[in-house]
């Protein structure tokens, strides 16, 4: 007989949604979920079949041939250079940026916080009209780098920003307690804290930038992207655009996979259950006068002067010569196209979301890695693989109609929608599902009645980030934008590439004032949204 | 028929098993609480008889249904088993009427049976308010008048007061009790708390070991616990080392009566070793080093206000020695040496081969 007292072993007693034990015999296998989950999963893997469909018509050689007959090394040179260099500067602006606001006493940092994020919602390709309609310096890789930092920083602010307000500041104070001066505290404390949020804003630049097409259009410089839009558009060359969008795509991933595995995956937010300690923010003192002049240049430079110069070619835009779509009828598209494009994403995110939260398993982890798929696929490759397997294999069908066009929105914007609809689904308490269910409710009844109801501001939000982001696309647009029909975008392009600014002008104001709006509201969303078990919105949006 | 009978369960995560061959079957009608520290399996025992979890092996019968078995399993929304889990889960987009109602037909659910229950946790005239406008104490009734909606024949209890701070816990309690008591129905409540599992309920089985350990009423478990586990397990303990004489155990702190209705003891045969009990609110002290049977060296005081803990280091082997004393007011100084004696019979087993002192 052994006299030991009753110790706690470490039985996995939790019964958090989270941590929630997987089961070794489960209760019921989410049939009707996984069904959903496997037909959304194969709809976002639809264009990157068909590219591969069509590789394999031309064959390896045939596809080889194409890719190095485009692929020139400066067109490499081009995008990897760009690609470095802006990455580099969002890098740094938006840290520095960031900790200004979060750690500092900057005077009016709550309006900077607004100001310094709004570019986030200006669609670069507006922020590089502003800039070269007005300035023919701003061309090629210097305006490039000018404008592309200045429009995709807010990327790197943002998650880092809510990295640090979720960060225990008593940290830094240790730190200087230890005998750290300022600087080593910043280096090794506060960066340390923000590593994995930079990280992911970086991922983001990299992949907006290895995307882009309007922006360096306008600019005159050639990336990867420009160029698969020349060969599809004006040289109607569709294999080598299939072909170099293989490339593409697998740049994008590379950059993913990548970031995955130099970010780690250590928790840095918070040690122990500690209510979090008030914020001794650090003074500024003689550099407060530099600093704000930074902060004014920064808002003028992404804010000021695409706003400015679009209000500047109303006045001088000259006589309105070009025929085109009136604004309140490429409005009305856009809102249409782009409303159902969010409803449908919504729609497609929930059943995913639900099956990986509530069932995790590595199964449903998997559909929920391919939603990388959909952050690695530019939308000229989806536009230009849906277009492409319409021409070729299906008669047509679908081709230019508005169907196809908000088809491509939703799959291109789907990791947004996900990205909202999980969140809300993992601080939504399994327990009350339970409850309901031991209350004698069925288990849809459950879904309606509760899951519905709790998960609903998650869903509103994966509606606007979808619908925002859909107003904002360009390059898919240009290529599936239906016959006749005009978005606000498309309309712009038409007027900008024709240099009618005038008319230009009044389209791309339109746009900012449809996009940053509702942005505003959502990064408050964001921001109040409580951080639970370091999976925090915030940072969940942007990593 | 019971309202829940538990054969032969089995339950683990992974490759790491929890409950072991456990059988479970409470009385009808009475309250049950089932002890245990964090980690033994107490609340999985409880998802698994809510239907949350399944079992790996085993059966679970309701009412003498059949809910959980190989080739046979009951949904949750289909065992009528009223669950209130740690925090409550209120719905928080509801109201508190909302919530109350939950589980009833629709045409029910504002009437008046929703009044009768809020009135019945003490909540009347709440019902328009919402879960975040409740108190923790509030929030719980409100958890358990939704439970006891759909009139559950096994009401489940999750540690329910744990979130409670201390001055609420005692009233809650207290009025969980009785509602539960004058609804009738059979409630199984999970905790690890001790005090709270012996003042509420009619039977307390403690788990050790993945499996019931002990089944019995509060006042038996605690005088009479079946091994020297289920003793730690219930309270603060002492182990000494005895010797059996007849109706009587030789110990350092002289010969102790035997509790004749002890499991162990009755047949031990006359001069075997024995592991005697001695719970600390047995021992008496006294400055008189002549008065008792042993003696020990004051370490450490602690003092409570309605009574007092005083920790000993025994001279006969250097062991500790916990006593705790009513008499808070005139507490022994560190370091003095103080007189043992023991109060009413005890109880004790007989001790293995290899035996080790907690």
């Amino acid at each position: 007989m052994t006299l030991a007292p009753i110790e706690p072993s470490s039985g996995p007693e939790t019964t958090d949604g989270g941590g929630h034990p997987v089961a070794s015999r489960r209760i019921r296998r989410p049939r009707v979920l996984f069904g959903l989950s496997l037909l959304v999963v194969s709809a976002l893997a639809l264009p990157l079949a068909f590219l591969l469909i069509e590789a394999a018509g031309s064959g390896a050689t045939g596809v080889w041939h194409l890719v190095w007959r485009s692929l020139t090394a400066d067109l490499l040179w081009n995008t990897v250079r760009l690609t470095v260099v802006v990455t580099l500067l969002c890098a740094v602006i938006g840290t520095l940026s960031a900790y200004g606001v979060e750690r500092t006493d900057l005077p009016g940092r709550h309006t900077w916080a607004v100001l310094v994020v709004i570019p986030f919602a200006i669609p670069d390709f507006i922020v590089s009209f502003g800039w070269n309609s007005l300035s023919t310096w701003v061309v090629g890789f210097r305006g490039a780098v000018l404008v592309m930092t200045l429009a995709v920083y807010p990327l790197v602010y943002l998650p880092v920003a809510a990295s640090l307000r979720g960060a225990d500041p008593g940290q830094e104070e240790i730190a200087r307690s230890l005998g750290a001066s300022g600087l080593t505290t910043f280096f090794r404390i506060t960066l340390g804290q923000a590593r994995r949020a930079i990280f992911g804003g970086c991922l983001l630049v990299a992949l907006v930038i290895i995307a882009e097409y309007g922006a360096f259009e306008i600019l005159g410089y050639q990336t990867f992207t420009t160029e698969i839009f020349s060969e599809f558009k004006i040289g109607f060359d569709t294999a080598s655009a299939c072909a170099l969008s293989l490339v593409l795509v697998l740049v994008s991933l590379i950059v993913l996979v990548g970031e995955r595995s130099a970010r780690g995956s250590t928790r840095i937010d918070r040690s122990g259950p500690g209510v979090q300690r008030v914020l001794t923010r650090r003074h500024l003192g003689r550099a407060k006068v530099p600093v704000l002049l930074a902060y004014g240049l920064l808002v003028g430079a992404g804010l000021g002067v695409p706003v400015g110069s679009s209000i500047y070619w109303i006045f001088e835009g000259g006589a309105h010569e070009l025929g085109g779509v009136p604004l309140g009828a490429a409005a009305l598209h856009t809102a249409g196209y782009s409303a159902v494009a969010g409803l449908i994403a919504t729609v497609m995110a929930l059943p995913v979301a639900l099956l990986v939260v509530r069932h995790p398993g590595r199964l449903h982890l998997f559909f929920e890695r391919t939603t990388f798929l959909g952050l690695g696929m530019p939308g000229l490759v989806v536009g230009l693989a849906l277009s492409y397997f319409s021409e070729q294999h299906a008669d047509g069908f679908g081709y230019q109609s508005a169907a196809m066009l908000v088809f491509a929105y939703a799959l291109l914007f789907f990791p947004l929608a996900l990205v909202c609809v999980r969140a809300s689904i993992v601080h939504a308490p399994v327990e009350l599902e339970q409850v309901a269910g031991s209350l004698g409710i069925p288990r849809f009844g459950v879904f309606l009645r509760v899951t519905l109801p709790l998960i609903s501001p998650g869903l509103g939000a994966a509606f606007c980030l979808v619908f925002l982001s859909a107003v904002t696309e360009l390059t898919a647009t240009l290529i599936l934008i239906p016959t006749g029909a005009q978005t606000l975008a498309t309309q712009f392009w038409a007027y900008q590439q024709n240099l009618s600014y005038g008319q230009a002008a009044p389209f791309a104001l339109v746009i900012i004032a449809i996009a940053a709006v509702p942005s505003y509201v959502l990064a408050r969303f964001f921001d109040r949204l409580p951080a639970r078990r370091g999976d925090g919105p915030g940072q969940g949006v942007m990593t | 028929m019971s309202a829940l009978e538990i054969i032969g369960l089995f339950k683990g995560y992974g490759t790491q098993s929890v409950l072991r061959n456990l059988d479970f079957a409470p009385e009808a009608g009475s309250f049950t609480s089932i002890l245990g520290p964090s980690g033994s399996g107490k609340t999985t025992l409880l998802r698994v008889i809510a239907g949350f979890e399944r079992t790996d092996r085993g059966t679970v019968l309701l009412g003498g249904e059949v809910v959980d078995d190989v080739g046979h399993y009951v949904e949750p929304s289909h065992r009528r088993i009223g669950y209130v889990p740690q925090d409550g889960s209120l719905f928080p987009h509801l109201s508190i009427e909302q919530n109350v109602g939950f589980g009833l037909r629709r045409r029910d659910r504002h009437g008046s049976m929703v009044t009768e229950l809020l009135e019945m946790v003490g909540l009347g005239g709440m019902q328009r308010r919402y879960p975040h406008q409740l108190s923790g104490g509030q929030q719980q009734r409100v958890a358990l008048a939704r439970a006891l909606a759909i009139a559950p024949a096994l009401v489940l209890l999750d540690e329910p007061f744990s979130s409670l701070d201390a001055s609420l816990r005692a009233t809650v309690r207290q009025d969980v009790r009785r509602v539960l008591r004058e609804a009738g129905t059979t409630t199984v409540l999970v905790t690890h708390d001790r005090d709270e599992a012996l003042s509420l309920a009619d039977r307390v089985a403690i788990i050790s070991d993945g499996r019931i350990g002990q089944y019995d009423p509060p006042v038996v478990i605690y005088a009479r616990p079946s091994t020297p586990e289920l003793a730690h397990g219930l309270g603060e303990s002492n182990f000494l080392r005895g010797t059996a004489s007849g109706s009587r155990v030789e110990t350092p702190l002289g010969l102790l009566l035997l509790d004749s209705s002890s499991d162990g003891s009755g047949s031990a045969p006359e001069g075997s070793s024995l592991i005697v009990l001695v719970r600390p609110e047995q021992i008496v002290l006294s400055r008189d080093l002549g008065h008792g049977q042993g003696s020990a060296r004051v370490v450490a005081t602690e003092f409570y206000g309605h009574d007092a803990v005083v920790r000993l280091c025994a001279d006969w082997d250097n062991s500790t020695i916990i006593v705790r004393t009513a008499d808070a007011t005139d507490l022994p100084a560190e370091n003095s040496s103080v007189a043992l004696s023991v109060r009413g019979p005890v109880v004790a087993w007989e001790s293995g081969e290899a035996t080790t002192y907690p």
